[in-house]
């Protein structure tokens, strides 16, 4: 628990949303509403093929090119890299694509209308060379040894990103388990990439001035991700590569990472042209050319008793990264850790993958691998049970994790951690057991079948293992001279509230009202580096360190002879101004003692806490039409306290909605690596006729680690509705479909022909070492 | 080019542009209006949504031809100075309003539902606002505010 409270006054309420009445106004300016004196438009010329070889590129006679200005790799005056993680993503292809719709060359005009044509103009010839666009292809191109077709590294890299082994128990004993256990169960499962489809695209302005360096302002999350790769495209020190975030229509990841890729672009042609340059892509082009959820294929084997005890299991987790590593590492590594789902393993042992293909690099998307991971798990649970002749109640209930436990990587589980009445709590307030018989009943006289699912699953909060203490992460409370405190963090707002909460954090620590705290535009010149608006981090370790940095500056006001509690703190702050002239609090990101991870063996405690879940589905499956369609859904979680209940269940909702349309709706169509269906009239994300009711339940179990107790939750919806949805379309139908999204056509199949695409027969287990290829 | 006029948010406009040219552009570009959004360019996702004569209109596939001598009202016309129209101050006070993007186009669709059906059942309000996509919120405070604005605007 953190320091004993008095009743709360403002955290725990639910006021206004600090931008909100300029958000309903229509007064919000995002970057497309923004335009600087002398601006010009940018636009990409971006690859046709896959992977390639540049032959020639050709400047079409038809347009009067001295009016453009053109960039290319050669233009670029420090290194040609986006840096994430390494350097292998070029700024602008130079030579060679390894992805259709690589950035190869850049356009700016005056005027926006002259773009179009003149990017159709240019004319790129290609030796075009293999390539691979799935997790198999990868595979199989890596296994022939033929070097031709490696598409990304050598060696033991060869065509692998990443690789973990994450083990807990002991190997041999584990494999005597696996001779004889009453069952081993196998199974294997799949999950498709998706669209993160903000509504805003990305977008950028750009200026530059030999004086000034870099100035670049947008759509994004991360500031200083930003930062850092202008650095490096522009050989310049960070204090000329400034980053300013505009108002941002929703993020979910895609904009963590692609920030980096669309400023450079900007920031080259602006350098080169002499004018303020803007690119927003529209719909087609950012949804073919920016990133995706990735792509993954998740085996198990599972040792288990007749009782349904978890005895021993072995995990192979594949991620398809793209063309590029850019941050699949990290998405492998949380994926990995939340393999295991929320349960006691005697012995496991997670092998991991990330693999190179030639689709556009994948990137961030809310949940970061761990929805495929738990994907995996939850469906596999669900298979157990059917196996044992259990209920998946009974499965779970037999090897939930619970307070004193040990995860698989062996983190003792301190904070209370109570499954077994989430579960009994989701079962009762979604009418489970009462639904599951009626349904049973019902279900053999009519063409619409209907069925009951949940998934068990937990999500860590901020980021993993050493993460935070590497982020080292700053934030600062300024007054402003009417004496009013300021909240200074690169932390971004793109919907999730950050504005709203930390100004609570603040406010409730200094005693203060609401209105009366102020949050600063993240701007890199002006703010601390506060760490990158991902990993449900902001609201536990960003909220937490607003608390304390508030703490600091009641502090430094009372040792100043400026008591706040005495007067009010306004008259406080203006005492102390008038004397001294300014003031500001900081706090800095310390790691907990108790927290200790090691990178290599990938032991310890890999997040400073968790939130705990169990999502309830109710479907409704057509036979006619192969339709399915979620009617009911009940979402239970614990999450420490939370800070805003209406923003808190908003976050609930928009993940759960997200997650029904991973499960059932959203589908990305490749051809040869090209999205071909990048608008928004052919990938389907839910309407408000779509979707069923979303029932928000909270448990509130405070943690130390955060803001008043709070842990993080944005990523947390995301992780349970296409397993809960999947297990209820089994008890809808009896096929036991291992693939989203499912669409009519794969129920169709799965329906009609039983052992069909996407699913499988139940039979009983069939054991056999079939997978575990050796790993590199 | 041509001289187009009509009026926008109670005001008379002359504008001079390429007929065929999008009437969203026009609001955006030549009147300053930045409230419409473009979220996806083909009609799909509601995010320009303003009224023409009263009717919720993608304005992304109307030619500004077609608005000539029509009434305009954008989000930017729904304030009373300051002082927010009902369906704003519930989208606000419901967390109706989550990145702030598709709201302009999700509050004009409310303001026409509500013209249509004062009292709307939650299937009218699925109905009615299936034109716009917003990614944030699962539309579930969207509907509360509709619930809301329905009960302040007709009691």
């Amino acid at each position: 628990m953190p320091t004993p409270q008095p009743a709360l006054q403002i955290v725990g309420t639910s006021p206004q949303r600090k931008e909100g009445r300029a958000k309903v106004l229509g007064t919000a300016r995002y970057v497309d509403d923004l335009a600087l004196p002398g601006m010009w438009y940018g636009a990409t010329v971006r690859s046709s093929v896959a992977r390639a070889r540049i032959r020639s590129i050709h400047y079409g006679a038809s347009i009067p090119w001295h009016e453009y200005t053109v960039v290319t790799a050669a233009d670029i005056p420090g290194e040609n890299t986006i840096v994430h993680l390494g350097k292998d993503h070029p700024c602008l292809a130079d030579g060679m694509v390894n992805h259709p719709d690589e950035p190869i060359l850049l356009l700016a005009h005056p005027d926006k209308a002259a773009l179009h044509k003149a990017v159709a103009a240019v004319q790129i010839e290609y030796d075009e060379l293999p390539a691979v666009f799935t997790i198999e292809e990868s595979e199989a191109a890596l296994a022939s040894g033929d070097p031709q077709r490696i598409v990304w590294g050598e060696g033991q890299h060869a065509n692998t990103f990443k690789t973990y082994v994450m083990t807990a128990g002991d190997p041999e004993q584990a494999a005597e388990i696996f001779r004889t256990a009453d069952f081993v169960i196998e199974g294997e499962y799949r999950t498709g990439a998706q669209e993160q489809l903000y509504i805003e695209n990305n977008g950028v302005i750009a200026e530059y001035s030999e004086q000034d360096g870099v100035t670049v302002r947008g759509c994004l999350q991360c500031p200083f991700y930003v930062v850092h790769a202008l650095e490096l495209v522009f050989d310049l020190p960070g204090e000329k590569c400034r980053v300013i975030q505009t108002e941002t229509g929703g993020a979910f990841g895609g904009k963590e990472d692609f920030p980096s890729v669309i400023g450079s672009h900007a920031a080259l042609l602006a350098m080169k042209s002499g004018h303020p340059v803007k690119i927003c892509y529209d719909r087609a082009e950012d949804m073919a050319g920016t990133t995706k959820r990735h792509p993954s294929r998740t085996r198990h084997r599972t040792a288990v008793s007749r009782d349904g005890q978890l005895l021993a299991g072995e995990i192979d987790f594949a991620l398809d990264g793209g063309a590029y590593a850019t941050l699949s590492p990290v998405v492998l590594s949380r994926g990995t850790i939340h393999a295991s789902g929320p349960y006691h393993w005697p012995h496991l042992t997670v092998r991991a993958k990330a693999m190179a293909t030639n689709l556009p690099p994948h990137g961030a998307f809310r949940g970061f691998g761990a929805p495929q991971s738990l994907f995996a798990i939850e469906r596999h649970m669900d298979k157990i049970a059917r196996t044992l002749g259990l209920s998946p109640e009974q499965v779970r209930r037999r090897n939930f994790l619970a307070t004193g436990g040990h995860t698989a990587t062996g983190q003792h589980l301190g904070d209370k951690v109570d499954m077994q009445h989430l579960l009994t709590r989701a079962l009762a307030e979604s009418g489970y057991h009462e639904k599951r018989a009626r349904f049973d009943r019902e279900n053999p006289y009519s063409s619409i079948k209907r069925g009951m699912g949940f998934a068990s699953f937990m999500h860590g909060a901020g980021f993993t293992g050493s993460g935070e203490g590497r982020l080292n992460s700053l934030v600062e409370i300024e007054l402003t001279p009417e004496g009013r405190p300021q909240i200074l963090v690169s932390s971004t707002e793109f919907g999730q509230g950050t504005n709203t909460i930390l100004c609570q954090v603040a406010a409730e620590t200094l005693g203060i009202a609401y209105d009366d705290v102020l949050i600063a535009q993240p701007d890199t010149r002006r703010v601390p580096n506060s760490g990158p608006t991902v990993a449900s981090r902001t609201a536990m370790i960003v909220g937490r360190l607003v608390e304390r940095a508030a703490r600091q500056l009641c502090l430094m006001l009372t040792d100043a002879g400026y008591p706040p509690g005495e007067h009010g703190f306004r008259h406080a702050a203006q005492g102390y101004l008038a004397e001294h002239g300014s003031l500001c609090a900081s706090a800095r990101y310390e790691s907990p003692s108790d927290i200790f991870w090691d990178d290599d063996k990938y032991r310890g405690e890999a997040y400073p806490t968790y939130a705990w879940a169990v999502y309830v589905a109710e479907v409704a499956v057509d036979t006619n039409t192969y339709t399915a369609t979620v009617t009911d859904f009940h979402a239970l979680q614990e999450v420490g306290k939370v800070l805003h209940p209406v923003l808190a269940a908003g976050q609930i909702e928009g993940g759960v909605a997200q997650g029904i349309g991973y499960a059932l709706h959203e589908k990305c169509v490749w051809q040869n690596g090209h999205m071909a269906n990048n608008q928004m009239t052919n990938y389907i994300m839910p309407t408000a006729a779509d979707l069923p009711p979303i029932h928000v339940h909270f448990e509130e179990t405070p943690t130390l680690h955060g803001a008043y107790g709070a842990k993080g939750i944005g990523e947390l919806p995301m992780d349970g509705p296409a397993p809960a949805i999947l297990n209820a379309i089994e008890h809808a139908t009896g096929v036991a479909f291992t693939e989203i999204p499912l669409l009519p056509e794969d129920l169709y199949e799965g329906l009609t022909h039983t052992a069909g695409a996407g699913s499988e027969e139940l039979e009983p287990a069939n054991a056999g070492p079939y997978f575990s290829e050796p790993m590199r | 080019m041509s001289d187009m006029r009509f009026e926008v948010n109670g005001v008379v406009r002359v504008v001079e542009a390429p007929p065929i040219k999008r009437l969203l552009d026009v609001l955006r570009e030549d009147l300053g209006l930045t409230g419409a959004k473009e979220g996806c360019g083909e009609g799909e996702c509601g995010s320009c949504s303003v009224l023409l004569n009263g009717e919720l209109v993608n304005s992304c596939l109307v030619p500004v031809l077609q608005a000539e001598g029509s009434q305009v009202t954008t989000i930017e016309g729904l304030s009373d100075g300051e002082t927010l129209h009902p369906v704003q101050r519930c989208f606000l006070e419901q967390g109706g309003a989550q990145c702030g993007i598709c709201t302009p186009g999700m509050i004009l669709a409310t303001c026409q539902l509500l013209e249509k059906h004062p009292h709307p059942t939650l299937e009218q309000v699925r109905e009615g606002l299936a034109g716009n996509l917003c990614r944030c919120t699962g539309y579930i405070r969207i509907f509360a505010a509709v619930q809301a604005a329905s009960q302040a605007l007709h009691g």
